[in-house]
């Protein structure tokens, strides 16, 4: 099916659903208001940057996630569990859901499409450093790469590694400037 | 169930497109099938996560890797409404050919026909959900976990026919547990309206050789796996 004949499907659908009163229209204008502007990745780079500064909080955060997103309360977007794995000298880790596309909504917001995509699920789990150079990103040869294939309703996110000259930022303009692409994994921060 | 959606390690998609730079939805149709879902639950045809997961892995395989995402949302919402008797499939072609579809395209959603033997043949009273399921899919365990951290695992070998969370990938595979997770909601069971039926979770990391065999990355991949897909390798 087309892209355009999958959004007249859709609308059929939604009209008989209207219809039948199983769908209220105007959820769908909250629906847009609340991933466009309020669910993302800058609630993901909020925990990030706090863990850069405060060596408390990112013990907290890297054993207890779940519990650091409550206090947060994002808006919208609900995680069962996080767990947030940490990028060293020795590991970069990376996302995917290979069964599905299960994402960490709660704090990286809806999904980038590649993410969903045949190509990135089928062949991160077993070529990332080819999948990862893809995004530019080179993992150099004796670091290892942690996949996490979100196979059950533990949700992962990175927590990248800072460039060394974001010393002395603030915790503001530290998040924003944490990637989305870097908490998933396929991209590593540079000095900028 | 062996279908297309299991595509871990499956060859030849191509190189991945990195340009994504949107936060939120790029078309409406995609934010009304987001909503049309989540009213699924309120509509009483989609019991659970697990349920709809299974929908969507339904879906005619060809559509599954066409359509895209939303596309596969809007098979498995239209699997669900058929199932459930809210709609007729050939009342859905019928309205969208009154907006412009030819009425002959392929179509993604493959509704069950009731049989009434059909294993997934939904008992309503045996899959309302318990309360904290809102909140959570954590259970409280029935047993103590059989397994321990460090412990070195085999995965099942064989396929089953219904919803499971083993990619084929890591079947039949040595891994070693790295994690105790509780008991959660077991999605073999739950999508099927077999009830919850609380297993333990683990995690488990593989080596890359294990998985891919020697050419193989610097590499390991890590699974959460529920405790009926594993057994201690020393008793095989």
């Amino acid at each position: 099916m087309s892209q355009t004949t999958a959004a007249i499907r859709a609308q059929a659908l939604e009209s008989l659903l209207i219809e039948k009163g199983l769908l209220d229209a105007d959820l769908i204008d909250d629906v847009i208001v609340r991933y466009n502007e309020r669910v993302g990745p800058m609630n993901g780079a909020q925990l990030v940057a706090n863990a850069w500064l405060d060596e408390a909080f990112k013990q907290r955060l890297l054993t207890d996630a779940t519990s650091v997103v409550r206090e947060f309360e994002f808006s919208g977007g609900q995680v069962d569990k996080l767990v947030v794995v940490e990028n060293t000298p020795q590991i970069h880790n990376v996302v995917v859901c290979t069964l599905c596309s299960c994402y960490p909504w709660a704090v990286l917001g809806l999904p980038p499409k590649w993410y969903k995509d045949p190509a990135y699920r089928s062949r991160v789990v077993r070529e990332p450093r080819a999948v990862l150079a893809e995004f530019g990103t080179t993992i150099p040869a004796e670091k290892k790469i942690r996949v996490w294939d979100s196979s059950a309703e533990i949700r992962y996110m990175v927590l990248p590694q800072m460039p060394a000259a974001w010393q002395g930022r603030d915790v503001e303009s530290l998040a924003a400037t944490v990637s989305r692409d870097s908490m998933i994994g396929v991209t590593v921060l540079e000095d900028s | 169930m062996d279908g297309i959606h299991d595509l871990g390690g499956k060859e030849g998609f191509g190189a991945v497109d990195p340009n994504d730079p949107l936060q939120g939805f790029s078309q409406r149709w995609h934010a009304s099938v987001f909503t049309m879902v989540n009213s699924l639950a309120a509509a009483g045809v989609m019991h659970n996560a697990d349920h709809f997961r299974h929908a969507v892995e339904r879906i005619d395989p060809v559509s599954y890797l066409d359509d895209g995402y939303y596309g596969r949302w809007l098979g498995a919402a239209e699997n669900l409404l058929v199932e459930g008797g809210v709609l007729e499939q050939q009342q859905i072609t019928g309205r969208a050919v009154a907006y412009g579809a030819q009425g002959d395209e392929r179509v993604a959603a493959r509704p069950m026909q009731s049989t009434g033997s059909d294993q997934s043949g939904d008992d309503t009273d045996s899959v309302t959900p318990a309360p904290e399921s809102l909140l959570t899919a954590e259970r409280k365990p029935l047993a103590a976990a059989k397994f321990s951290i460090g412990d070195c695992l085999l995965t099942r070998m064989s396929s089953v026919p219904g919803h499971t969370r083993l990619p084929a990938y890591a079947r039949g595979r040595l891994g070693t547990v790295v994690a105790l997770h509780g008991a959660w909601v077991f999605p073999d069971t739950n999508a099927h309206g077999q009830g919850e039926q609380p297993q333990h979770l683990y995690t488990l990391c593989f080596d890359a050789q294990e998985l891919w065999g020697d050419a193989a990355d610097k590499l390991e991949v890590c699974l959460d796996l529920f405790e009926p897909y594993l057994h201690l390798a020393a008793e095989t």
